[in-house]
């Protein structure tokens, strides 16, 4: 089928329907590597996987490897993992110090900097004609280090990274700032989950990105009972206590998330109520946050995706997943657990616990997330099945509710309102040649610099 | 003379008896896997017990102590107790966690079984396990890799205290981790 022309067909907003090629058809998975991949901001990593200068994190930016950096000047690096020579992977290991990358194929040898500085034999070779300045790892243009996490794309047209999660800004800052509110801080555990998905990457993005209604798949977790103090609902009592939710959508961004309100004066709900030292250590974070908040409104993001692949959640479940496109049907994710710096041993060691029988493909709630993606993206490749539309429908056409001091479009929950959002901006990254026309409309100062 | 080769040979054949304890203790706990008899699975762990899966690693010659993720401080695949086993097993049996629902048909085959060390109490045991998982249609998954238990002497039989689970895969190439191992 035409499906680079016929993209607007597919994604009718005003009907609420979006059709399955969408997640099934291979020329579109192309397209998106072109359209979306090469050009937004992608998650990398945290600046507190590479502390020191000469350490790299391996990660990876769509279909490919990119190798974090920190430079012997301590700036930090994104380079393609490929050698410029004949393309061989330059560096295998995971993590790691080191001074240079020296590429097992022939030898070239890369500082940690990314200058080509070793090439065998340059002299005779290349009749001393060889340019190392030319050869040296492919850099993104663009990389930004907010509160610690690292973000980078590929596209040096894109807008400055703040104007690409604009007032978003306020939501994400729950998962980089401290439990008790401080600015930043932030830490990832060392582990980082990744594992293969058969389904399209959109599948787990979108249903981070605020789809509270997919809750009931995860039904059989009351049983389970593994709750934060070890016991009862996955949540605790957090989850019960008296608060509001809300669907956030980002209408020009396609960011999103579902949050928990919370009031300045509302007291702290009893969490680990079996680990007296962790219930001190969260109740006194509430409390030093509560003192700081400006206005009356606190909130955890209950799961949330930063368009296109960065889904999150913020509270006891700090956690970045990114949804890696590898193939149509297949899904790379890689799920990074953050704690702050300063949380002490004991609590460090409950929420990482928490998030191993909570998070990742043995995590007794993710589990089941991943039989839904599997199958009803394997539900949908057929001929006939292709010809059905998925239905977005949940309260199309829904006001935001009023009086809500919140950034985005603030729907009540269990609407899709923040979805349609989502596929809003992937249909403009997806027929947009370039930045003029889908530049997010609210820029910073940078932005303004760069001429928009 | 004599008396000393009929002392080795008793010790020879007391070692041999343990290994035999030893894998059929560890087969009877597979077949309670296979056959989906988790509440009995889980009663063959002490209420101490520690159920550990690292995460491997790729690392440089000579760094291999760095290879798997730490119990201490990391984030592994799995690290837990008796309560959460028993979470698990309590999730499997509600007939709507839908990762099992329907359940999968699993073949857990356990082989090169060594004892490390025997204590009078203890015994520490190395195997390898190929856990075969197929359900649906045509989902097919192999999980293959090495234990390291500590068994406890419990009665005539043995509980498991410890199990750590080396899985031969860096990136994990099932879509989730549905069975025991
Ligand atoms: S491919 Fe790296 S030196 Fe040839
Ligand atoms: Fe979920």
């Amino acid at each position: 089928m035409a499906a680079i022309d016929g993209l607007s067909s597919l994604v009718d907003l005003e009907n609420g329907t979006i059709s399955r090629e969408v997640f099934v058809n291979e020329e579109i998975y192309r397209q998106e590597q072109e359209q979306i991949f090469a050009r937004a901001w992608l998650f990398i990593g945290h600046e507190s996987q590479i502390p020191n200068r000469g350490d790299f994190f391996i990660s990876r930016m769509g279909e490919e490897s990119v190798i974090l950096t920190r430079d012997r000047r301590n700036k930090i690096h994104v380079f393609l993992n490929t050698c410029r020579h004949r393309g061989m992977k330059v560096c295998r290991y995971d993590a790691g110090n080191t001074q240079t990358f020296s590429c097992p194929y022939h030898g070239w040898t890369y500082d940690i900097d990314g200058r080509l500085v070793g090439v065998p034999n340059v002299q005779e070779a290349y009749d001393d004609r060889f340019d190392r300045s030319q050869w040296g790892l492919i850099e993104v243009p663009q990389m930004e280090n907010y509160k610690g996490s690292i973000w980078a794309t590929w596209d040096k047209g894109a807008p400055p990274f703040l104007d690409y999660i604009g007032d978003y800004k306020v939501y994400l800052d729950t998962l980089f700032d401290g439990y008790d509110g401080r600015e930043g801080g932030a830490e990832v555990l060392d582990g980082v989950h990744i594992w293969r998905m058969p389904c399209n990457w959109k599948f787990p993005a979108t249903t981070f990105g605020g789809d509270a209604a997919h809750a009931i798949s995860h039904r059989s977790t009351l049983v389970a009972a593994y709750g934060p103090q070890g016991e009862g609902d996955r949540h605790g009592a957090r989850q019960d206590a008296p608060q509001t939710r809300y669907e956030i959508g980002m209408p020009d961004l396609g960011h999103g998330c579902h949050i928990h309100m919370h009031s300045k004066d509302e007291p702290y709900t009893p969490t680990w109520q079996t680990m007296p030292n962790v219930e001190d250590y969260f109740r006194s974070a509430w409390e030093s946050r509560q003192a700081k908040m400006i206005g009356n409104l606190y909130f955890e993001v209950g799961a949330a995706t930063v368009f296109p692949n960065a889904s999150w959640a913020s509270g006891i479940r700090r956690t970045m997943a990114v949804w890696h496109p590898h193939g149509p049907q297949m899904t790379e994710a890689w799920r990074f657990y953050l704690v702050d710096k300063t949380t002490p041993p004991e609590a460090r060691d409950a929420l990482r616990r928490y998030h191993m029988r909570y998070s990742g493909p043995a995590g007794m709630t993710e589990q089941d997330d991943m039989e839904n993606w599997n199958y009803a993206s394997a539900a949908s490749k057929g001929t006939i099945a292709r010809r059905y539309p998925y239905n977005y429908q949940m309260r199309l056409g829904v006001e935001p509710v009023p009086d809500v001091p919140l950034p985005g479009f603030v729907s009540p929950i269990l609407a899709e309102q923040n979805q349609r959002y989502r596929f809003k901006r992937w249909l403009e990254f997806m027929e947009s040649p370039s930045w003029d026309e889908i530049y997010p409309k609210a820029v910073t100062a940078v932005g303004r610099q760069n001429g928009r | 003379m004599v008396a000393e080769q009929t002392r080795t040979r008793d010790a020879a054949i007391e070692r041999l008896l343990l290994v035999c304890e030893i894998e059929e203790f560890l087969f009877a706990e597979a077949e309670l896997l296979d056959q989906h008899h988790y509440s009995e699975w889980l009663d063959l762990f002490t209420e101490d017990a520690h159920y550990f899966m690292p995460i491997r690693r790729n690392v440089k010659y000579g760094e291999q102590d760095r290879e798997s993720t730490s119990d201490e401080t990391d984030v592994s695949w799995f690290d837990e107790g008796k309560g959460t086993l028993a979470g698990r097993v309590r999730q499997l049996a509600t007939g709507y966690h839908w990762a099992e629902e329907p359940q999968s048909r699993t073949t857990h085959m356990v082989t090169n079984v060594q004892i490390v060390d025997a204590g009078p109490q203890e015994v520490s045991v190395r195997s390898r396990f190929l856990v075969y998982r197929n359900r649906l249609m045509d989902e097919t998954d192999f999980f293959v890799g090495k234990r390291e238990d500590v068994l406890r002497r419990d009665g005539d039989s043995w509980k498991i205290a410890r199990r750590k689970i080396l899985l031969d895969q860096k990136v994990l190439l099932a879509k989730n981790v549905t069975v025991f191992f």
